[in-house]
Formats: C-alpha cells, structure tokens, sequence
C-alpha cells in the first residue's frame, strides 16, 4: 500500500487526481462547516448577484449563497458516485467471480442474461429501473448501481478465467484447498488492481449519472443542494446571472476529472496485465 | 465474413431483441407490483383501477399480457398513450426519426473531427500540439452533456445575439435555415462529448499503430511520411476505432435522450422522460424497445463493417 503511495506521488497524472481527491475529501468531510451561510437561508435583498466579497460565488434567484449550496452539495455528490458505483462492484463483482470460477453451462447462462441486460443502453436502464422504483435519489443510486453491475460483471469474470489458468492456482488445487479458500486467498487479491481501475473511473461517470438524473428531476428532489440541481434551477436565470451554472459545473468537472486522473494514474501504475 | 456467419449473427440478434422485450416488459408492467395503482395513484376508486386494469389486461396472467403486447408490437400496433390517446407506435416513429437526424450528423461531424484530432495528437505525441488536444479533450470526458448544452445555451443562444434558439424545433418544411439553426446546438453538445472519448481512443490506437513493425518496414523502405500515415497506419488505427465507435452508440443514445431535454427538442429521449414522469406506460414500454432495437442494429452493423474492412475476418470466416 506505501509502495503504491509512493509511486503515485511520482505518477504526474495520478498525483493529480490524487491531490484533487484530497480536497474533494475535506469538502465532504467539513463542507457544511466550512459554508459561510445557512444553503437554504434566503437573503431577499441579494438575489441574483455575481460573486463579490459577501458572497464569494454570488447568490441564486432567491438570495441563497451559492458557495455555500455547493460545500453542502459535495458530500451527496461524491457519496453517490461512491455508493453507486461500489454497490455495482459488490453485486457485479461477486456475480462476474462466481460465473468466471464455475465456467460451463452456469458461466454461459449468465453472461446470455448479461448480454440481454447489455443490449439495452445503460443511461435508458437506469432511467427505467427509476421508473420502477419511483424517483429519489437513494433509488437513483440503486438505479446506477444495477446499471453498472453487469459491466463488473464481465470485467471480473474475464480476469477470473485467466487468473484460474495460472499456476498459483492449480498449486492451491493440488494441494486439496477449498474452492473458498482459493476464491478468497488466490483470485481475489489478483481482481483489485483492474477493478480499482475501473471503479475509480466508473465513479467519475456514476456522479456524473447523478447530477444528470437530479437535471432530469429524477434524482435529488428541491431544496436538496444538488449539483445537477442547481445547473437545473439556474437554467430560468442563465442569461441575468451565468455564475450560477458555472460554478456547479465547475464542481462536477473537477470531481469528475480527479476520479479519472486517479484511475488514470493507478493504470499506469498498477499496469494490470489481467484488464479486460 | 460469409453469408452463414452473418444469418447466425442475425438470429441472436433476434433471440436477444425478443429478451430485451419481455426484460422492458417485465420492468415497467409485471414487477411493480400492480401497474395501475402506480399510474392512478393510491388514491384511485376501486372502480377506476378496474377500468384501467382491463385496459392494460393486467386482470391476464403475464404470459398473456406480454403475448398481446409484443404481437400488437410486431402488427405495428404498441397500443394508445395514456396521456394523449395517439397511437403510440406512429408518435414513437416520428420522434425517433428527429432523433436519428441528430445522432446521424453528430456521428458524421464527430468522427471525422475525432480522427484528425487523434490522429495529430499521436503522431505529434508528447509535444506542443498534443498536450493542447490532450488537455481540451480531457474536461470533455468530465463535463456531463447537460452542463456543455446548457454552457452553449449561455455562450451561442443570448436572445441578444440572435445566433441559435435556446430551444425547440423548427421542421425542415419550415425553412432549412430554421430547421439547421434549431438542431446546431444539440447536434454541437453531442459532438463536443463524443469527440473527446473518440479522439482519446484514436490517439492511443493510432500511437501503437506507430510502433509496430510494419510502419517502420515502411519508413525504412523510404515512403514520404505522408504515405506511411494515411495508407499504412491509419488504415489499421481505424478497426480498433470501429468498435470504439460501435460501444460508443450505446453512450450516444444517453446523451441523446439528456441533450433533448436541454433543448426541449421533440425527439425519442424527451418523450421517453416525459412517459416517464407521467407515467405513461405503452409509451415507455414502446420507446424504450425501438431505442434497444436501433442500438442493437447498430451494432451489428458495426460489426458487418469491421469484418468487411479487415481482411484477416474476411479471411477466416
């Protein structure tokens, strides 16, 4: 793990993210504190105005600080895309090993089922699962999660099927261990580097996902200080105030972009022989 | 790629697409429960819940109500809407048809720009002109499509400037200047997404494509650079790049359905939202399919392109 560290801090593109994703972790962690004002307290004077010394990124169409609803925004942001996207690597995960492991008809009958899934475009499931499940954003979060588990899916049976032809494997055969022991202590250390990769990429998008659904008013509902939210309610004032989707955009981009420069970086780094 | 590959490909195709059907099917009719609570609200008399479940045949066991629909679906018939009381197989149509005009010119615009893009930035790799592409590209990848269509709502769209509308459609029977100016914004988001994950793809296809044997065979031999790249290297970046581009259809297809709700322009993805949010059943059911069939079609023919493009499938099948 120090290794890792210690390399990435020589990786230019990973060190980035790395430094990106240092911030965004102090925002999550003491972003309501660090906000100036109250997200949701309305100063009926001061609405609509570019940034200036009071309100360092200007205030929205009913006073409210946008600095403040961004700090506020990050922690559910960033959370979802995390939440989201590791749902999708536990279920796609343990579903990709599993069929990976027991090859044959089960592996051929869930890869046909994933196949299926596949065929429909991710965003046009995830809009039809929130159809099920009702809009909100922890259903949103589910909704990606189930989006994604079927790319995992494949990722990690691909990487299983060739780890199980290595010869660490066959030894641990040899020498009569459990298949449970060889899931855990054999094929599992060997999937994190291509799904960490992945993950860290996949996270960049699931946010990416989330401020689109809460756009679409399928995903955090008002007064919630969702990024995608916030570009959504800015949209009647563009052409009065442009700061107020600048700002938000400014925010999803550069979580975004540390998520893929980390992931970027871990690439070169962890340089998986095993990425499907 | 011979004639029997190709009729096997299709029959999957046709087994994958009748799967899709009854997963859309399943999803939006039999899981939740019961469909007509969730359109009519927990509030609905007893008798109009009958009313309606009669309507959707969701008094039927499922095997039946999936049979009716998907052979109404294949007569050409997926039903009435729920809100507006069109035949929902010609509103699907029509939308889908403003939504192919879009996607048709965004590929076209996309690719060839991608391509020089990629291309410049490899074969100038590490220097000036790649970082700049490098480093426009990159945001392109974090930036989701609302915020660059809304972005180029605020720059291009000011009513004071009178460029582009910030919004709507205007028919080709209405004038091609209005129609052009009605879909140049949306069609310019789509292609400012896709080009920065295609021309990434191209640069790093094309970049191994250089270090192979057969472009220094053709250096040494003494071709002028220009003819290495154009007849030797990019020819064979441009297979890997196919595929891209094939996986990217699926992509494509999201940002469609989030640039038409930007623009509120009339195509399949807005009124998949709207069915959507009004719970609009048949026309969910309906949109969702047409979209799995034109990306699944797609697809496939992305890959009868590649194997009439490489000799080595050509070859072997």
């Amino acid at each position: 793990m120090r290794e890792i560290l210690r390399k990435l801090a020589r990786n230019p593109v990973g060190l980035a993210g790395a430094v990106i994703l240092s911030v965004l972790a102090l925002v999550i962690l003491f972003g309501p504190l660090l906000a100036p004002y109250d997200p949701t307290g309305f100063h009926v004077t001061r609405r609509l105005e570019g940034p200036s010394l009071d309100f360092l990124l200007g205030t929205d169409q009913f006073g409210r600080d946008l600095l403040s609803r961004i700090l506020t925004g990050a922690r559910p942001a960033i959370l979802f895309g995390i939440g989201a996207t590791g749902l999708a690597v536990l279920a796609g995960g343990s579903v990709g090993v599993l069929s990976g492991y027991a090859g044959g008809l089960v592996d051929e009958a869930i890869m046909r089922a994933l196949d299926v899934v596949l065929a429909v475009p991710a965003l046009l499931f995830t809009l039809l699962i929130l159809t099920l499940l009702g809009s909100g954003i922890v259903n949103a979060m589910l909704a990606v999660a189930i989006s994604f588990a079927p790319g995992f899916a494949r990722l990690t049976r691909a990487s299983t099927l060739s780890i199980r032809e290595r010869d660490f494997v066959a030894a641990a055969i040899a020498r009569g261990e459990q298949h449970a022991y060889i899931l855990c202590r054999e094929i599992l250390p060997n999937l994190l580097p291509p799904v960490v990769v992945e993950a860290s990429i996949r996270i960049a998008q699931a946010l990416m996902i989330g401020a689109t659904l809460s756009y679409l008013g399928l995903g955090a509902q008002a007064p919630a200080s969702d990024w995608g939210l916030l570009v959504a309610e800015a949209r009647d004032y563009l052409f009065r105030n442009g700061w107020l989707l600048a700002f938000p955009a400014l925010a999803i981009g550069i979580s975004a972009l540390g998520f893929n420069l980390l992931g970027d970086g871990l690439r070169d780094l962890l340089n998986p022989e095993l990425d499907a | 790629m011979s004639l029997v590959h190709i009729l096997r490909r299709l029959i999957a195709l046709v087994a994958i697409l009748f799967l899709v059907s009854a997963l859309v099917f399943a999803i939006t009719q039999i899981l939740p429960g019961n469909a007509a609570v969730m359109i009519l609200g927990q509030n609905a008399t007893e008798a109009e819940l009958k009313a309606l479940e009669g309507a959707l045949d969701l008094d039927q066991s499922a095997w039946v109500q999936y049979g009716r629909w998907i052979g109404g679906v294949l007569a050409g018939d997926a039903g009435v809407s729920m809100i507006s009381n069109q035949p929902v197989m010609e509103t699907v149509l029509t939308a889908l048809g403003r939504s192919l005009v879009l996607a048709v010119i965004a590929v076209l615009v996309m690719a060839t720009v991608a391509i020089v893009l990629g291309v410049t930035a490899a074969v100038r790799r590490g220097r000036f002109a790649d970082l700049v592409i490098s480093a426009l590209t990159y945001p392109g990848v974090c930036v989701p499509e609302f915020v660059v269509g809304t972005l180029l709502v605020v720059l291009l769209a000011r009513p004071e400037l009178g460029w582009f509308p910030a919004g709507g459609y205007s028919p080709p029977s209405a004038g091609l200047a209005d129609f052009a100016r009605s879909i140049a914004l949306p069609v310019l988001t789509l292609t400012i997404i896709l080009t920065s994950r295609i021309s990434r793809q191209v640069r790093s296809e094309m970049i191994d494509v250089l270090k192979s044997d057969y472009v220094r065979t053709a250096t040494l031999k003494g071709l002028p650079r220009r003819a290495v790249l154009y007849r030797h290297a990019l020819p064979n970046a441009m297979l890997p790049t196919l595929t891209i581009l094939a996986l990217d259809i699926g992509y494509l297809i999201g940002g469609i359905v989030v640039v038409e709700e930007v623009f509120a322009y009339p195509g399949l993805g807005r009124l998949l939202i709207f069915s959507m949010q009004s719970r609009d059943l048949p026309m969910i059911q309906a949109g969702v399919l047409v979209m799995a069939v034109v990306y699944v079609l797609a697809n496939f023919a992305a890959d009868l392109l590649h194997g009439f493009f490489d000799p080595r499938i050509r070859a072997d099948a």
